[in-house]
């Protein structure tokens, strides 16, 4: 047979232009934004923007607000949304804050317990919205306004009044774990870059930059770990299909109601993981943390190229989004301009995202 | 081959006061299409959704070669050699043709990755052998062909060790070539011995492939007949009003009458 033919076949598959396959990734659009961003801020803001320290500088908030936005993606990939993110990192900061202040509980108890915590919020949000039916949207903006009011109330029990919980930074200080969630990492590499010359370093010899920043390690895994599942196993097809349809889902066998449980709790987690990490570096805990980030990892997840509908979308894409955000939001400070131009240029931002992703997208799927 | 493949036992499904499928026995032979018709509601999906796993019946019995069956997912049916083409087509539409091909049953490698480039290949081979012409395996299915779309819901159908296959209107979406298309390939699945359910509301695809035609009419079967012992006539006052014509008695002892 054919043998011959298929691998004739094979060969022409093969030789789809790399780059026409590229062009059809629904990343393309957040990663052109980050150059037009950055052309936009190299010809306008101070030249210290693009040193290592000014890239630091905007890659932190972009690294927190990406670990929600990634997770946001995959949820709304798979079909959902979940409008309690921003809450839940306040809730969770609240947990995680009682666990390691009033209880004394060490790292390696309270983390874990933080995230079985959020995950078990994050199921109950999934389990309601599988059970009603109703759309996402609704059920978690109930969430929006109980986790938010939780976290108050809980603070205002636990410090006897007050909303803010001290104390976190005593309580961690020398836990083993501390590291891995606050602070800077691959200092010695740093330093030995200062040495040698490499990177600029205070007068006292110690580096500008002290290394980087544990949450943008974090920001990178969570994006790999979000690539890897979406686009190289079963899951990853099940959660496309999923928020595709979830009828054409079901009917292939994909159990449709365990992937969107499941990723409510993966989202849940990503905000422990927030609260956790911004807790520790701040070292306390309060009723506002969060505030307004659910619809930050909404654009976020947009500007990546989620489609709201589900089905189509890209963590890559969500990386890029977070990346635009914080430029955005750090950069103004090292221009001219008026700061109060930031939302402006978010909403524009948005909207340019937006059309670029749809147009691209109607030629990738051959809508009309 | 003395047993059916499958036979349905007093099936039933309620939907609060309304009576989707009552009743109903059915059953389905080795090598045998069996026409499923019924005007629109009559519960001609139910039926075969209860069968797929897709739906729970509120009462019956699902024998399959014999021994008793219960479904309480597409995976079971699927498990027990039973494959389902939707009426509408139910594909994941931004994943491409391999990835539907396999969806729910993916093949892995060694390591639990996503083995694309062997589902790729499988996917081709299956295609190719129901349309050489399938070229786009790439690309997601939302930018295929109606007729390119059913082509992949079948490989999907037919890739695995399928005994029973239900179609329920494969071509409703369908242009004329890849009608005749799917006919052919009806023919062909029935002469390696599966048993085909085809829900239709053609007559002449109908008469055309059915060895046997059952009629539902509000959710009852009216009329269970081999294909040449009915006209289309027949077969249509069953799905109108439920019964056959007062003057009816079965066309091939009425030819043999007349011989
Ligand atoms: N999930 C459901 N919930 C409530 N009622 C339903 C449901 N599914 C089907 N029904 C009802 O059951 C009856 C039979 O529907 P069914 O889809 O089986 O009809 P059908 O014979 O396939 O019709 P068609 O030719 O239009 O496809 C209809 O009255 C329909 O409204
Ligand atoms: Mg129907």
């Amino acid at each position: 047979m054919p043998a011959d033919a298929a691998m004739a076949m094979d060969e022409r598959v093969k030789t789809e232009p790399f780059l026409a396959r590229l062009m059809k990734r629904p990343e393309l659009g957040a990663i052109g934004g980050v150059i037009l961003v950055t052309i936009f801020f190299l010809a306008t803001a101070d030249s210290s923007m693009f040193t290592l320290s000014g890239i630091m500088n905007f890659l932190t908030p972009a690294a927190q607000l990406g670990i929600l936005g990634i997770a946001a993606a995959m949820l709304m990939i798979g079909g959902e949304f979940d409008l309690s993110i921003g809450s839940m990192v306040a809730f969770a900061g609240m947990i995680f804050g009682v666990l390691t202040v009033n209880l004394g509980l060490p790292l390696i108890l309270s983390i874990p317990a933080t995230f079985v915590f959020a995950a078990l919020v994050g199921a109950v949000n999934g389990l309601i919205v599988i059970r009603s039916g109703l759309p996402s949207f609704i059920v978690t903006l109930a969430g929006l306004f109980i986790l938010r009011g939780a976290s108050l109330v809980g603070l205002k029990l636990f410090t006897g009044g007050s909303t803010q919980l001290r104390g976190v930074r005593e309580a961690v200080e020398g836990d083993m774990l501390t590291p891995l969630f606050s602070g800077d990492a691959f200092g010695f590499f740093f330093t030995w870059l200062a040495d040698i010359g490499l990177i600029e370093k205070f007068r006292s010899g110690t580096p500008k930059v002290p290394g980087i920043p544990v949450e943008i390690l974090w920001f990178v895994l969570v994006a790999l770990v979000a690539t890897y599942v979406l686009l190289r196993t079963a899951r990853g097809n099940w959660i496309f299909a999923a928020g595709g349809d979830r009828n054409a889902a079901s009917n292939s066998g994909v159990p449709v109601d365990k992937v969107k449980i499941a990723l409510f709790m993966a989202t849940a987690c990503a905000a422990a993981l927030v609260a956790i990490i911004t807790v520790i570096d701040s070292g306390s805990t309060d009723a506002r943390r969060g505030f307004m980030k659910e619809f930050e990892a909404i654009i976020t997840a947009v500007i990546g190229g989620c489609l709201l509908t589900g089905g189509y979308g890209s963590a890559i894409g969500a990386f890029f989004g977070a990346i635009i955000f914080g430029m955005v939001t750090i950069g103004l400070t090292y221009t001219s301009f008026d700061q109060d131009w930031f939302q402006v240029f978010l909403g524009g931002m948005l909207l340019i995202a937006v059309l670029f992703n749809n147009a691209i997208r109607k030629r990738v799927t051959g809508e009309r | 081959m003395t047993r059916p493949l499958v036979e349905l036992i007093d099936i039933e499904k309620h939907f609060g006061g309304i009576r989707a499928v009552d009743r109903v026995s059915l059953d389905l032979w080795p090598g045998e299409v069996v026409g499923v018709l019924g005007h629109n509601g009559a519960g001609k999906s139910c039926l075969m959704r209860i069968l797929s796993g897709a739906m729970t019946p509120s009462a019956g019995e699902i024998r399959v070669n014999g021994s008793p069956a219960s479904f309480s997912s597409p995976n079971d049916a699927r498990a027990a050699g039973i494959e389902t083409i939707y009426q509408t087509l139910a594909l994941a539409d931004h994943l491409d043709a391999a990835a539907n091909l396999f969806l729910g049953r993916e093949l892995k490698t060694r390591f639990g990755n996503l083995d694309d480039a062997r589902m790729l290949a499988e996917a081709r081979t299956v295609l190719a052998r129901l349309n050489p012409n399938f070229k786009n395996l790439r690309d997601p299915v939302s930018s295929l062909s109606g007729g390119q779309r059913q082509v992949i819901a079948i490989a999907r159908a037919i890739y695995f060790d399928t005994k029973i296959l239900i179609m329920d209107e494969p071509t409703a979406a369908l242009g004329p070539s890849e009608t005749a298309m799917v006919a052919d390939l009806i023919r062909q699945l029935r002469d390696e011995g599966i048993g085909i359910f085809l829900v239709s509301h053609d007559m002449h695809d109908v008469f055309e492939l059915c060895d046997r035609v059952v009629v539902m009419n509000k959710g009852r079967l009216v009329g269970a007949h081999a294909i040449h012992e009915v006209s289309k006539d027949d077969v249509l006052s069953l799905i109108v009003k439920g019964e056959l014509p007062a003057d009816w008695s079965a066309r091939n002892l009425m030819a043999e009458a007349a011989q």
